[in-house]
């Protein structure tokens, strides 16, 4: 418990010295959050905030608690102690739709009669009831939101035939469509090569400085966004530490995060996490 | 000689009960298989069928009508799947070594012990293979009912439930109740199974439920007109069944009917082979530098579309 504290006190003032008088008007913001899963605690006073426009990294190793901390803050997740405030205000069904969720994968078969332009569709009303007629209104909005992720050359595939990065590229824009003021993305780049990858991120980069879309996703490896990324949430070990990425990311600061010695290395700029003695 | 097309078909007051369940029955059965495939939940239809079978076997002993013992085991194999939580492998295995397995013992009881009661052989054969011909006119009115409920709800449920096939924690992360969700469309589900027993029996209704909507997968691309194309394929085969089904009267043996449901299965496989003689969907041009050729791009659509014409990595 004494590591947990000093965690967040680390957290808190990094956080107050860079920003001391905009907290209420931050976008996301986590206080204390602790989510205990099956009586295992698994992330333990968790605390960051998030401003408007602002392109943050949740990153941490696999099992560190990237995706637990995504599913609380979409409410998915009841955390076991802590809030979670959007816009200000906890968590409720008004300001649950400021909120774009990007899930990690799709569950589709490629012989699925659904194509790119259906899921983006579902982003505008997919989760009420009745089934949505098309419009010309409808049509204009699907088409620019697959314009704004460059994905508007498949438009008419289906979905399950695509790769992953095109998938991707289709989910952001069936989440833009609702025109959120926070993206969400679990993992976007698990799994992509790196052409992709860098697109993605130059697609998510894009949206965060054009659009002042805040953008928070989880990656287990920081390098493909350490040009785009804002600040950073180190998670590991049930625990983490947040703010500009040089500040966080050293040696000292990751090593009480993990709770033994890691170093960490900068070649080339890229930043390599290394398990110490 | 005669006509397939005889002047008495459409007279005939069994003929026209018959043309209007079917119909009912195959627009039902083509738009809820849609979803069903969707879904992945092909496995829950066809359990459905057999716990109806059950129920309308015990039905049979106890002198009522078929459609109320496929209807209600329907709706309580629903619930049980819903229980045991039939979406897990563990729970399919459970369901199909001891809950399906238990239900068609059962089955095989009730209508062995229903032919002692009335010396009659026809009704296990009602039961598994349908009475498409034999529909007491009392209960059109409540299979009528029953489609278009089944139907209205799938409707009203129509964007949640592509929502849900596309990502369920998408699905909740937007306020849908998925969990609820899940069970209004098995009971949905359920109702369809029940109604296609009626017409071509307990043990084939997972043959109109899946065929239309297997054939129209292959050649649609949107959920909309899968269902178009679905309905109307079952549709086509039902009607057409019945059609063959009375003209059989002249085929050998003479003066024996053919059983409808043998025509509307062979029509269903019949549409589904034909879907392949079309040339499969065009696939929508990709991003310019997807048509490269080079390691990653194969990788990445080896990855995604393994098994599907999708995958080529053709020269522009």
């Amino acid at each position: 418990m004494q590591e947990v504290q000093k965690t967040a006190t680390v957290t808190d003032s990094s956080l107050a010295a860079e920003k001391p008088r905009t907290a209420p008007a931050d976008l996301l913001r986590l206080e204390g959050i602790g989510v205990r899963l099956g009586g295992r605690s698994v992330l333990g006073d968790v605390s960051f905030s998030l401003g408007k426009g602002e392109f943050t990294g949740i990153i941490g190793p696999n099992g560190a608690g990237k995706t637990t901390l995504l599913r609380v803050i979409l409410g998915l997740i009841e955390p076991s102690g802590g809030r979670v405030l959007v816009d200000g205000a906890p968590l409720h069904n008004k300001n649950k739709a400021a909120i774009g969720y990007v899930p990690q994968k799709l569950v589709i078969d490629p012989d699925m009669p659904l194509r790119a332009r259906d899921v983006v569709s579902l982003g505008l009303d997919g989760h009420r009831l009745g089934f949505g007629f098309p419009s010309r209104q409808r049509r204009a909005l699907v088409e620019a939101a697959l314009a704004d992720v460059g994905a508007d050359g498949y438009a008419d595939a289906r979905v399950g035939e695509l790769s992953g990065g095109e998938q991707q590229r289709v989910l952001i824009a069936h989440a833009l469509i609702s025109r959120p003021k926070l993206l969400l993305l679990d993992e976007p780049l698990a799994n992509l090569d790196l052409r992709s990858e860098q697109e993605i991120v130059a697609v998510l980069g894009k949206l965060a400085r054009e659009h002042e879309i805040s953008v928070l996703l989880s990656a287990h490896d920081m390098n493909p966004l350490l040009g785009v990324m804002d600040r950073i949430v180190y998670v590991a070990n049930g625990h983490a530490a947040s703010g500009p990425t040089d500040e966080v990311v050293t040696s000292a600061g990751l090593t009480e995060l993990y709770g033994h010695h890691v170093d960490v290395v900068r070649v080339h700029g890229r930043v390599l996490v290394v398990a110490g003695e | 000689m005669h006509y397939l097309f005889e002047p008495g078909l459409f007279s005939s007051g069994p003929v026209r009960t018959a043309l209007l369940v079917g119909a009912v029955v195959a627009v039902t059965s083509g738009v809820i298989g849609v979803f069903t495939v969707l879904r992945g939940q092909s496995f829950a239809g066809h359990s459905l069928a057999d716990v109806a079978t059950t129920g309308g076997s015990g039905a049979f002993l106890v002198g009522l009508n078929q459609f109320w013992g496929f209807l209600a085991a329907g709706i309580a194999a629903a619930a049980l799947m819903e229980a045991i939580g039939v979406q897990r492998r563990r729970g399919r295995d459970v369901a199909t070594g001891v809950v399906l397995g238990a239900a068609l013992g059962a089955a095989a009881l009730f209508l062995y012990l229903g032919s002692l009661q009335t010396a009659t052989t026809g009704a296990s054969f009602t039961v598994l293979f349908g009475s498409i011909f034999v529909i007491s006119p009392d209960t059109v009115p409540a299979l009528v009912a029953s489609g278009v409920i089944a139907l209205f709800v799938v409707a009203a449920l129509a964007r949640v439930l592509l929502l849900t096939s596309v990502s369920p924690d998408l699905a909740r992360a937007r306020g849908v109740n998925v969990r609820l969700v899940g069970i209004a469309y098995l009971a949905a589900l359920a109702v369809s199974v029940s109604l296609a027993a009626v017409a071509i029996g307990a043990v084939l209704s997972t043959a109109l439920l899946i065929g239309p909507s297997a054939t129209a997968l292959r050649v649609t691309k949107s959920p909309a007109r899968a269902m178009a194309v679905s309905a109307l394929t079952g549709l086509a085969a039902t009607w057409l069944g019945i059609v063959l089904a009375y003209d059989s009267y002249y085929w050998p043996p003479h003066g024996h009917g053919w059983p409808v449901s043998f025509f509307v299965v062979a029509l269903v496989l019949v549409g589904y082979l034909l879907s392949y003689v079309r040339p499969r969907a065009q696939r929508a041009p990709r991003s310019p530098h997807e048509d490269e050729c080079g390691p990653e791009a194969i990788v990445a659509t080896a990855a995604t579309a393994a098994g599907t014409e999708g995958a080529t990595c053709s020269p522009a």
